[in-house]
């Protein structure tokens, strides 16, 4: 069962590479400070707070799928999951430079984490991790163990596609924050590669060719997201 | 429709904008003074030099209604949609946004599907203005990180405050007024902004009602127009500091702020003195930024602006803006013969700086002297010491200074346009209709010139490159792809 067992984390985990790849999402604000500031130290200062913006904004949402796994059955959660992303996604096909307009330049590490929080916020990335923290259908999965839990919100966590039959509440709640440590460290570690990257080495050039439409490739990554999701509901 | 990667002509920094590659097209906004009822038009010149049409109009687009008084215009998008922290670079620079100044429509041409032939494909009235924003008379429109910001002389009535107003950026429709606090401001003009600041620039000239029937000397003598700069907080929309010449300076206009946005410093050209008729160019800076104080170069020649008290509550030291003189042009004596009415009893032409332009490098001002048709090149590594590096002569009120394609000129140099790369200057000579009359009064005899820069200074006219116009005059030049006025950048 290891492999079992560890495929959510490096899935979160991939999915934080995925989100911090995206120019949008922080590691381009990161470079634009150093630069405005012409040293390394700015970089490497806008890291933490771009950082907890983004975990702040993937957390609350799943502290909401996970309080509202309290009421709902977990299918219905799943179908209306579903939804959300298929619809989210067609909005941001739609709507693609919805973004925020209070920002600068000059910002405090509390602006920049608000400016990430809502950045990540506004580009779905915690409804990204939807699929993934409601796993499978059991029935889908499983194939006949039987089991139909309805969630609570810390088995949310300890659900993620794994079983965890007998857990308790604090242990599962415990590994739901380590899949959330994980994904944000992934999402840091490429923001900051990058950064670095292209602050030390490779310069702005490249941007105009390889800055590829990820907003178009997320939107179209969320409606299959919610696709797949109801295809396992 | 979202594009998969950048537009090509969006550049993160103005280092890598000067490699961009030569314009092949220019628009140039012309004014219908034919009496004739015609429309005002946007007219597509050809500048590529390997073209056989080179240094002729290839296009045309009239407008839907006579008397708009196209003045200047913009692009929908630039470069500042790559800014880190509302990146959009996947939208295309298509739309020219081209404001009547006179009938406040705003008309917005889509340059994509033939760029030869731009199509009018929105039109806002000036009811809408009116309604959503407040203003009227449209002016300077440039594409922001958020948005679309554009410059109103005023108020429905004609009167004040002017101001900005913002459009969305998708859907070009009005979104409304953009001060939040405007403090003392009750003029404008121009604007302009440090992105690396999060600071905007305005400038003044007049209320409708102060400009419409032609320069009021009444009002003019009494230091009634525009006098001052206004320092804005870009994010809080709110007036922090108001940086004041004098009441002799009238008329303070076109803001060039440096490209790079490390450096917090810009040109503002300042049409003319009362006190001697000449015409000044000067540097608004952050406090401290210039190296030292500034004191000394101030004191030099005691030109240093008075700086208003901080209106919001915003203005920590952070926010304290300067503003000093750095060029001094001097009216030259004249045969009062030779001189409109209105300038005779002073015997001398006034420069009259109606226009100037910064290279992207932030290396070379351009300085257009309309009355006496001198345009100057300056270079300005040092922005406290601009050192001249080379003058042109073209028409001018009394010299009428001649190209040899066309002999003598009428008009000044007044708007200028400046390559990416920095080494073509396109020129061209018409003001204002009403204004034009007085300085000019047999009529401005439309044209645009066209001058090549050396890589380290100098000018040389281009013989190939010279649009003439009948019964039209031309205002602002647009470069297809970008030029030195049309962008602002969020990297260095």
């Amino acid at each position: 069962m290891a492999v079992f067992d560890a495929w959510p984390w490096g899935a979160a985990a991939l999915l934080g590479v995925y989100h911090g790849v995206n120019p949008a999402m922080g590691w381009l604000f990161a470079v634009a400070l150093g630069m405005q500031e012409g040293s390394r130290a700015a970089v490497l200062r806008a890291l933490p707070p771009i950082a907890a913006g983004h975990l702040i904004s993937v957390a609350c949402f799943l502290v909401i799928l996970g309080t509202a796994s309290r009421f709902i059955e977990r299918d219905v959660l799943r179908i209306a999951a579903a939804g959300a992303l298929t619809a989210f996604g067609a909005f941001r096909l739609a709507l693609p430079r919805a973004h925020p307009r209070w920002v600068g330049m000059r910002v405090s590490g509390r602006d920049l984490a608000l400016w990430s929080f809502l950045v990540s916020g506004s580009h779905g990335a915690g409804l990204m991790l939807a699929p993934l923290m409601l796993g499978p259908s059991p029935a889908g999965a499983s194939h006949g163990t039987g089991a139909h839990d309805a969630l609570d919100a810390g088995a949310l966590f300890a659900t993620v596609g794994t079983r965890l039959d007998g857990a308790t509440l604090g242990d599962a709640t415990l590994r739901g924050a380590g899949l959330l440590g994980i994904h944000t460290i992934g999402m840091l570690a490429v923001t900051a590669v990058l950064a670095l990257l292209v602050f030390e080495k490779l310069g702005l050039a490249f941007l105009r060719t390889a800055w590829v439409n990820l907003d178009a490739v997320w939107a179209v990554s969320l409606i299959a997201a919610g696709l797949l999701t109801f295809a396992s509901a | 429709m979202p594009t998969w990667k950048p537009d090509p002509t969006f550049y993160p920094s103005p280092r890598l904008a000067m490699k961009a590659p030569p314009e092949r097209l220019a628009y140039v906004a012309v004014l219908n003074t034919g009496g004739n009822g015609r429309p005002d038009a946007i007219v597509v010149a050809d500048t590529d030099p390997s073209s056989p049409t080179y240094g002729r109009l290839v296009g045309r687009t009239d407008m839907p209604n006579a008397g708009d008084e196209l003045h200047h215009f913009g692009w929908n998008a630039c470069s500042s949609a790559l800014c880190p922290y509302a990146p959009h670079p996947h939208v295309e620079r298509r739309y020219l946004l081209v404001p009547g100044l006179r009938s406040s429509r705003i008309h917005v041409l889509d340059v994509k599907p033939d760029p030869r032939q731009p199509r009018i494909v929105k039109v806002i009235e000036p009811e809408e203005l009116a309604e959503k924003a407040g203003y009227s008379r449209p002016h300077t429109s440039h594409c922001g990180p958020d948005g679309i910001y554009m410059s109103a002389l005023g108020s429905p009535d004609g009167g004040g405050p002017g101001g900005i107003f913002v459009l969305d950026h998708d859907s070009l429709d009005v979104l409304g007024r953009w001060e939040v606090d405007r403090g003392p401001q009750h003029l404008a003009y121009d604007f302009a902004w440090h992105l690396g600041h999060d600071v905007l620039i305005t400038s003044e000239w007049g209320t409708p009602d102060m400009i419409e029937g032609g320069l009021n000397p009444e009002l003019l003598l009494a230091g009634r127009y525009g006098r001052a700069l206004h320092v804005w907080d870009l994010r809080k929309r709110r007036h922090l500091q108001t940086l004041d010449l004098g009441g002799q300076h009238q008329m303070v206009l076109e803001l060039r702020p440096a490209h790079d946005p490390t450096r917090p410093y810009g040109f503002v050209g300042v049409v003319v003195s009362l006190e001697d008729l000449s015409a000044s160019v000067w540097l608004w800076s952050k406090a401290g930024s210039m190296g030292g104080n500034g004191a000394a170069a101030d004191a030099a020649d005691g030109a240093r602006g008075r700086t208003g008290g901080v209106s919001g509550g915003n203005g920590s030291r952070d926010g304290e803006w300067e503003i000093r003189k750095v060029i001094h042009l001097p009216a030259e004596p004249a045969d009062p013969a030779l001189l409109p009415p209105a300038l005779k009893p002073f015997g001398a032409v006034p420069p009259l700086v109606t226009d100037i332009d910064l290279s992207v490098d932030d290396r070379f001002l351009y300085v257009s002297c309309w009355g006496t048709g001198e345009f100057r090149q300056y270079d300005v590594s040092n922005p406290l010491e601009p050192r001249l590096t080379a003058s042109m002569r073209l028409g001018g009120i009394t010299a009428r200074a001649p190209h040899p394609v066309a002999g003598k000129l009428n008009g000044g140099p007044q708007m200028v346009e400046v390559s990416r790369d920095g080494r073509r200057v396109y020129l061209s000579n018409s003001l204002y209709a009403s204004w034009d009359a007085q300085f000019f009064p047999e009529g401005v005899r439309g044209w645009v010139a066209k001058l090549d820069a050396g890589a380290d200074g100098g000018l040389q006219l281009d013989e190939r490159f010279f649009l003439q116009f009948e019964g039209e005059r031309p205002h602002q030049i647009r470069l297809e792809g970008g030029d030195a006025s049309s962008d602002s950048y969020c990297f260095p």
